[in-house]
């Protein structure tokens, strides 16, 4: 008995996603989520995490399409395969949910946070930090003569970084967004109500 | 068609228009303006519970007894808090109900208002999905809807919270027909790629079995026919869950009876050492798989299920097949056939002589008893006075009685069988005899009980009698929370802590106060006659079967153990539980 002739991770479906369900590596996905803009439905995807035992590495909600009532939930989850799979396929069959997409299999992708800083110093230290904002191409928001709030933006790898050297030069408060991500390429409008959603949606595409 | 009227008309209007009949409910000031247009008309039946939690279990007996959504009717705050047990019971089993709840005014909400509570909230995790319905003119299309959620993909509960102030505002009411259709329609037909790999699979197959589980009730009569057609001709051997009893008859030929952790020794060594597992509508609880890394360890496996989240949940297989089980078996059983409709006659015919072989074990023996009533042989006995009754319907409780009944009651036809299974909810099975009893004015209703259970939602004792339900409550009356006795017997060293039932009332004299009658019987050499009288009543009994206190449920796979390390009825039970096992329930 041959196993099924189904390539790995080429599907969206989960259930056809053959990787080692013993594997027990942690994995870290970007998964973006196009869900009814109702009340409550952040509190759905929420309470899955939780309920279920799934991690929340980052969460980022908005309204991205005001007329047709979508908004998008980019969530950075971590787990093994299986967990991966099954958040995947839990958030798939949830009512309000159109689309799920695992950006981190379905190729290529770019992912940015903004976060703002407030770094309170004197002297070199004050210049320093403004010098290593330069360096990450951070923009000074706000100003005190012994204060700064630098607003940058970047993968979470690149703020993390930043927040790290700015932690010695007075690093006082940070505010960050959490993901948000995109697919590279032309394809994909994914979310916004075109025609091509519409057709999808009544096409029940999404089990 | 749609015209102006009232939210509490549009309740009752979208009910009549989803063809609801009947109803279970509990007033209260949240519902009035609803329960006002219910008292002028009389299409829809309304049952009037003593409780909001037998509001729902009713429901669900009626829901499960049918294969239609069964609908409840709860007030706010305290309603709706007493509905949760019943709406996590049909979230576990998949049972398809819609339960409306009356909210504060929507001016209120947030305030802590008398009868108060953040129903949506409380009900979001333990329902397929809910809604707060704050402006009428949507109240129409959300009701519909949440039909649809509850009966489309994996049957579940769903739940419309409506203010006060909804229900008496008016709008137009919007028929099934022209509600707006949400986006959620699962897929029901599965991979072609994976259903002829299946096909493939089961031509070579040495050791098949078929592992099927309530998605084949709740996929319908033809996912049933399909079933026994497949199993008729293939040859393949049948067990099933707890929650799929009856899709393929116990009188068939391939059946091997139910698996699981109380399941035969015959179906779990069968799961143990088959070569190829078709999964039917089932999900690999824990119950049914014992230790996950020790489950059937030299199998194919192949899983038909209409919800992608239960396939890789807990048990890897090779071939999973999303989709509706009748549409999967169909396509199935039409490619197996243009094959060829071949299968390994000779390794299927040593594997049923292996079966046999375990058969001989007779793990279902128990000893017998002459001075008291052996639970088994009340159920055993129960089973050869009602076996051949044309409408047999069944409910149980949750332990012991629950199992006793799944092992020596057996069951024909789908839809006879209702139990709480995924979430174990003890005072389940009185009020599913309501819902049953409604649904089915004329069967012949059964709740096989523990008296512990049954004391958990006697008080629908007021709703039999007032309805002249004639349900059957047979309860197996052992002083003692069996299951619990059972477990601390095998685990904690014999210290029965809080597992027993002090202060019983005197059954027949409950029954009387409530107009019912009682029945009690302590001697074996009386039990027929006694249940007898019990189905020779024309009317709800109550009927106390004294049995053994300390028989223990076997066989049984404990805790952490594999499906072929099961314990059997004469075997020493003393450290079956390892300290592992011991931290499972």
């Amino acid at each position: 008995m041959s196993p099924l002739k189904i390539k790995k991770g080429t599907s969206k479906h989960s259930a056809y996603d053959l990787r080692s369900n013993y594997a027990d590596t942690q994995e870290t996905h970007t998964l973006a989520v196009i869900v009814d803009n109702e009340a409550g439905v952040l509190a759905r995807v929420i309470g899955l995490f939780s309920g279920r035992g799934y991690n929340i590495d980052s969460l980022t909600v908005a309204e991205i399409d005001h007329q047709g009532h979508r908004s998008r939930i980019t969530v950075v989850t971590t787990g093994t395969p299986q967990v991966i799979e099954q958040i995947k396929s839990q958030l798939s069959r949830m009512v309000p949910v159109y689309e799920v997409h695992d950006l981190t299999v379905e190729g290529p992708s770019v992912e940015r946070e903004l976060a703002l800083l407030k770094v309170v110093g004197e002297g070199e230290k004050r210049v320093e930090a403004l010098r290593l904002a330069d360096i990450f191409r951070a923009n000074v928001v706000d100003s005190t003569l012994e204060s700064f709030v630098f607003e940058i933006t970047g993968p979470p790898e690149k703020i993390d970084a930043f927040a790290e050297l700015m932690r010695p030069l007075g690093l006082e408060e940070v505010a960050r967004t959490g993901v948000a991500a995109l697919s590279r390429g032309g394809s994909g409008s994914l979310g916004v109500a075109s025609d091509k959603v519409t057709a999808d949606v009544t096409g029940g595409a999404n089990a | 068609m749609s015209r102006q009227m009232t939210g509490a008309q549009m309740v009752v209007k979208a009910l009549k228009d989803q063809g609801v009949d009947t109803i279970f409910g509990y007033p209260g000031g949240a519902v009035l303006p609803i329960y006002d247009e219910i008292f002028q008309q009389n299409d829809i039946r309304h049952v009037l519970v003593r409780h909001e939690q037998a509001a729902v279990h009713a429901a669900e007996g009626y829901a499960r007894s049918t294969g239609k959504p069964g609908v409840a009717l709860v007030t706010s705050g305290p309603g709706a808090t007493n509905a949760v047990t019943g709406l996590t019971d049909a979230l576990m089993d998949s049972i398809p109900i819609v339960v409306l709840t009356g909210q504060v005014p929507t001016f209120m909400i947030g305030n802590d208002a008398f009868q108060e509570a953040d129903t949506v909230g409380i009900t979001r995790p333990c329902t397929k999905h809910n809604w707060l319905v704050k402006e009428t003119e949507k109240l129409p299309g959300v009701i519909h809807q949440a039909f649809h959620v509850a009966t489309k993909g994996r049957p579940g509960p769903v739940l419309v919270d409506i203010p006060k102030d909804v229900q008496f505002a008016s709008a137009r009411y919007t028929s099934p027909e022209k509600a707006p259709v949400g986006h959620y329609q699962p897929r029901t037909k599965g991979d072609a790629t994976a259903i002829a790999e299946l096909a493939r699979m089961m031509e070579t197959a040495e050791r098949p079995i078929l592992y099927t589980g309530g998605g084949v009730i709740n996929s319908g009569d033809e996912a049933t026919r399909l079933l026994r057609e497949l199993a008729g001709a293939t040859n393949f051997p049948v067990t099933s869950t707890l929650m799929g009893l009856g899709a393929y008859p116990a009188s068939g030929d391939n059946w091997l009876g139910m698996l699981g952790m109380h399941g035969l020794y015959e179906a779990n060594m069968a799961m143990h050492g088959c070569d190829l597992m078709i999964c039917v509508g089932a999900r690999f609880d824990d119950r049914i798989t014992g230790r996950v890394d020790a489950f059937s360890p030299n199998s194919k496996k192949a899983h038909i299920d209409i919800d992608p989240s239960s396939i890789n949940k807990v048990i890897h297989v090779d071939v999973p097949i999303i989709g509706d089980v009748a549409s999967v078996l169909g396509d199935l059983l039409e490619v197996w056939k243009e094959r060829g409709a071949k299968t390994n006659e000779e390794g299927i015919a040593r594997w049923w002589s292996q079966i046999s072989e375990w058969k001989k074990t007779r793990c279902l023996d128990y000893a017998p008893s002459k001075e008291t009533i052996k639970p088994q042989h009340a159920v055993e006995r129960l089973e050869a006075l009602t076996r051949d009754h044309p409408k047999r319907y069944i409910t149980t409780e949750v332990g012991q009685h629950q199992m006793w009944a799944a092992q020596y009651l057996h069951f024909n036809e789908p839809n006879r069988w209702m139990t709480s299974g995924g979430l174990g909810t003890m005072g389940y099975g009185f009020p599913a005899s309501v819902g049953v009893q409604m649904a089915h004015p004329d069967a012949l209703v059964i709740n096989v009980a523990g008296e512990a259970s049954w004391l958990m939602n006697m008080q629908e004792m007021g709703t039999v009698a007032q309805y002249r339900l004639p349900v059957k409550q047979f309860i197996l009356n052992n002083e003692r929370l069996g299951m619990v006795r059972q477990w601390q017997e095998l685990l904690h060293g014999e210290r029965y802590s809080h597992s027993w039932s002090e202060s019983l009332p005197d059954f027949v004299k409950l029954a009387e106060s409530f107009g019912i009658k009682g029945l009690t019987v302590s001697d074996p050499a009386d039990l027929d006659d006694a249940i007898r009288e019990m189905l020779d009543h024309d009317g709800p009994v109550i009927f106390d079967c004294l049995v053994e206190k300390h028989e223990n449920c076997f066989p049984m796979i404990p805790s952490g153990a594999p499906h072929n390390e099961m314990l059997l009825g004469n075997a020493s039970t003393k450290d079956a539980i390892g300290s592992k096992g011991a931290v499972l329930v």
